[in-house]
């Protein structure tokens, strides 16, 4: 804050100046003193509440609800007046900063409440004789409550050179508009406190807001499961790739690539979720392999290919119990098929192959070439696309071989580091990989 | 032998009805009953705005959700019954319904909304349904005499208030002890620990639903029947905010219990021991009074009690750590224990998979394990030795073995515990 430009300087007297204006010349007939005070109160606390509750953006903004009563209980010198209170709020600020965020509040609050008068809503405590038709007047005052408050901040973030007028397409709309329609939710129930206020007074603030902050509470309680679950699950898979040293990390890799090519195929958000969560599982039933199959470095007999094609079905049996997963399971159980039928373990081919089940594939085979194997170096993310390309059509879908070569090309690839093998016969590492499309199981007797 | 079926499953359903639970029901449709037959007989005070609230608490019960714990909920349906009963006036005119017209409709707009569900097949938990309309009774009854001098000639606001937040501070303790008695019947827990369990669990969603109730009511009496609808939003975001719990909750257990069964597939342990010992371990937990997020805890941890065997080089012999020597014992504690560590939110899990193993005194100056760890430890070791025989002699015989032991390895509570739990038909543990 101490080498503030210029334009912000004026900016910010500009601001300060309108609001003082406002504060000092207002007329302040028809406002009770009580209600007034209590607004600024609640104003303050709540705004004390976010700042201290806020992590990033929650959305939660208790105080648009009191504003929007001030405006309808006080008009907009009162409306001002509590805006301005937001500047005794408690939080780590300069003064200036304090400051200008008063005087901005204030003069939002001033604007939105003439807004209010102009449409023909009435100051003071609504009656039953107002409603409905107070909702009009309402409305257009939430609206300009909000675009006025948009307007003034952006307009100190142009000063400050923080942002800069950018294509919208470019924006990110998406959490903007999650938080401005919460806070419009907020507002909405101004009009709430301002109706029965008449009768409770300031409870009537908290006894909105209740029901609101354990619904924040049930959402917080919520995140925290999910990441639990997300870690647990995580930590679980690779405890089961712990066998083998050089596959350790490969479910947790499989699932950022799968998530990365459904996200250039611009999936949906859960989805995409729900990917990140089959790439993990992929591989949960190559525990019902027995370990000796896993690691063999000669020929397969049948026997033994048999028993590595069956790892999609266990895996498969493994997690089906659990509910959420649906579209994931047929992902995990036909992750070896092949575009020409020539997959296990249903043979099935082309589009019959389920989607996840055809992105999961070529995350799996991408990961496997780019990780060392015991029989080999890992390769470059060059080399493993010349392959996926090669294989792309016969075994690979080539939308999803194009989807990860792009996404890889933009955001990069980490490559897991190269593994140092412990002493000792403690190391188990396998001679061949079934997810390897460069080279191919041997299974004894097959078109040599 | 076909009759001799029928019988003992007969009888198996016949056991698994709980006498409070049905006395609950029994109550419950005996209250809406009468006080249908009493509006008939004495007539029906706004049929307007009965309408309006029946027809919000039919749509909320529609809407009902199911919270962890198997505890069914319609919070919209609740807090419009609430709102319905607080009511003193609507715009200015004032309002007379009498209690019993309060439990005719929300009795009425339960069983509307509890229709359509009825009609997929989604049977609703009746003791919950028989506890949200007893529970609206109770305070219909204890607010309404109030009403008349409350809201004439003009509301006392203030005095109404006090009088709406402490009904529903006491319908709150009411409806905790209610789903005690009946969570204390069906888990075979004692009824302090059930009772403890549900005001926690009852709370948050109790306030949400009081809240909204008296803002309906003191906020009709402003906006009109308006109010109902301004009013459900808030409870709409409470609700789905609460589902998305419930379900993330169920995902959790469901992920966990199917990753048990790794080790079975990989041919650690025997097909289903980890989901026998883990229900079992659960069972002992209740009868030995557990609180509900200790019995959640067990639960994880009996599922991936032998978690650890996955890290070792080749599966013990049938995977039955009871037979194993001890220094392995330990060593599969450790290693299970430390994959549990690693997820960093089940540090208490991880705990108590690692004290497994211990004797029952403890060992060293670190006393004994937690109550958990001497519940898998017994429950592991009579599924180890019995399997999947039902066989009674072979649990008897086991059960025995276990006593023998008592003296330093087994926990003679927990083992006590575990035969009284076996003594019930398989279907009530």
């Amino acid at each position: 804050m101490r080498a503030l430009p210029v334009a912000a300087r004026l900016y910010v007297g500009l601001i300060g100046l309108a609001a003082a204006l406002v504060l000092t010349l207002g007329s302040y007939d028809g406002i009770d003193p009580v209600t007034l005070v209590l607004l600024v109160v609640l104003f303050i606390v709540a705004e004390s509440i976010t700042t201290v509750v806020d992590n990033g953006n929650t959305g939660i903004s208790p105080s648009a609800a009191i504003a929007l009563a001030a405006v309808v209980l006080t008009g907009p010198v009162g409306a001002a007046v509590v805006g301005f209170g937001s500047c005794l709020a408690v939080r780590r600020q300069t003064l200036v900063k304090r400051l200008f965020n008063g005087a901005q509040l204030g003069l939002t609050g001033f604007v939105t409440g003439w807004v209010f008068l102009m449409l023909g809503g009435k100051q003071g405590v609504p009656g039953p004789e107002d409603f409905p038709w107070i909702v009009i007047p309402f409305s257009g005052a939430l609206l300009v409550h909000t675009f006025v408050n948009i307007a003034l901040v952006a307009g100190l973030m142009w000063c400050l050179g923080v942002v800069r007028w950018q294509r919208p397409r470019r924006v990110r709309w998406r959490p903007l508009a999650t938080l401005e329609l919460s806070s419009v939710g907020y507002s909405v129930l101004g009009l709430c406190v301002a109706a029965i206020w008449g009768a409770v007074g300031a409870f009537a603030v908290p006894l909105v807001l209740l029901p609101l902050f354990i619904a924040r509470w049930a959402f917080d309680q919520y995140i925290s499961e999910q990441r639990a679950h997300d870690s647990t699950l995580a930590t679980l898979c690779q405890a089961v790739e712990t066998k083998d040293y050089y596959t350790r990390g490969h479910c947790m890799r499989v699932s950022k690539a799968s998530a990365m090519i459904a996200q250039e195929l611009g999936m949906h958000a859960e989805r995409v979720q729900t990917i990140r969560y089959a790439g993990m599982l992929h591989d949960v039933g190559k525990l019902g392999v027995p370990t000796k199959v896993l690691q063999k470095s000669g020929k397969l007999t049948e026997e033994e290919y048999a028993a590595i094609q069956l790892h999609p079905m266990r895996g498969y049996e493994i997690v089906r119990e659990i509910g959420f997963l649906d579209e994931a399971l047929a992902g995990i159980m036909h992750h070896h098929e092949r575009m020409d039928g020539r997959g296990y373990p249903m043979g099935l081919a082309g589009e019959e192959i389920p989607e996840f089940a055809r992105i999961i594939s070529v995350a799996d085979a991408f990961d496997c070439m780019t990780s060392t194997r015991s029989y080999r170096k890992a390769r470059s993310t060059e080399e493993a696309f010349a392959e996926l390309r090669r294989c792309a059509g016969p075994q690979f879908d080539p939308v999803m071989v194009d989807a990860l070569i792009s996404a890889v090309s933009r955001d990069g690839w980490e490559a897991p580091d190269i593994v140092e093998l412990p002493d000792g016969d403690m190391a188990e590492v396998s001679q061949q990989d079934h997810d390897d499309p460069s080279v191919p199981l041997r299974v004894a007797g097959e078109g040599e | 032998m076909g009759t001799r079926g029928a019988r003992s499953a007969r009888r198996q359903v016949r056991q698994r009805i709980d006498p409070v639970r049905s006395l609950l029901i029994a109550t419950a449709a005996l209250c809406a009953a009468g006080s249908l037959v009493w509006t008939f007989l004495t007539g029906f005070a706004e049929p307007r705005i009965a309408l309006a609230f029946g027809i919000l608490i039919a749509l909320g019960e529609l809407a009902r959700i199911a919270l962890p714990g198997q505890r069914e909920v319609s919070p919209i349906a609740s807090a419009s019954a609430l709102g319905y009963t607080f009511l003193l006036t609507v715009g200015a005119d004032p309002v007379a319904q009498g209690a019993a017209q309060v439990i005719a409709v929300t009795a009425v707009g339960l069983a509307l909304g509890e229709l359509p569900h009825v009609a997929v097949g989604r049977i609703p938990r009746w003791g919950d349904l028989a506890r949200r309309l007893l529970v609206i009774g109770l305070v219909a009854l204890a607010f309404r005499p109030l009403a008349s001098v409350l809201g004439s000639p003009e509301p006392h606001w203030w005095l109404a208030l006090t009088a709406m937040a402490s009904i529903v501070m006491l319908s709150w303790l009411a409806d905790s002890v209610i789903a005690a008695v009946l969570r204390a019947e069906r888990l075979r827990t004692r009824f302090p620990v059930a009772f403890r369990d549900e005001v926690r669990a009852q709370f948050p969603i109790s306030v949400a639903t009081g809240a909204s109730g008296i803002l309906i009511a003191l906020a009709s009496s402003v906006m009109g029947l308006a109010a109902l609808l301004v009013f459900t939003a808030p409870l709409i975001v409470t609700q789905v905010a609460f589902r998305r719990f419930a379900e993330i909750r169920l995902t959790y257990l469901q992920t966990v219990r199917a990753l048990s069964r790794v080790t079975e597939v990989g041919g650690y342990v025997e097909t289903g021991h980890s989901r026998r010992v883990s229900r079992l371990a659960h069972a002992v937990g209740c009868e030995l009074g557990m609180r509900e997020s200790e019995l959640l805890e067990l639960e994880y941890a009996a599922l991936m009690h032998d978690i650890g065997q996955l890290s070792l080089r080749d599966p013990i012999p049938s995977g039955a750590t009871v037979l194993a020597p001890p220094r392995e014992q330990r060593r599969i504690a450790e290693l299970g224990s430390a994959v549990i560590r690693e997820t960093g939110v089940l540090d208490n899990v991880a705990e108590i998979v690692r004290r497994q193993c211990e004797p029952s005194a403890g060992e060293g100056e670190t006393g004994p394990p937690p109550l958990a760890s001497r519940i898998i430890k017994v429950a592991n070791a009579f599924d180890d030795l019995v399997g999947e025989s039902t066989d009674r002699d072979r649990i008897e015989a086991v059960l025995q073995r276990l006593r023998m032991d008592t003296d330093r390895e087994y926990d003679p509570d927990v083992v006590a515990a575990v035969a009284r739990v076996l003594d019930r038909p398989r279907s009530r543990w």
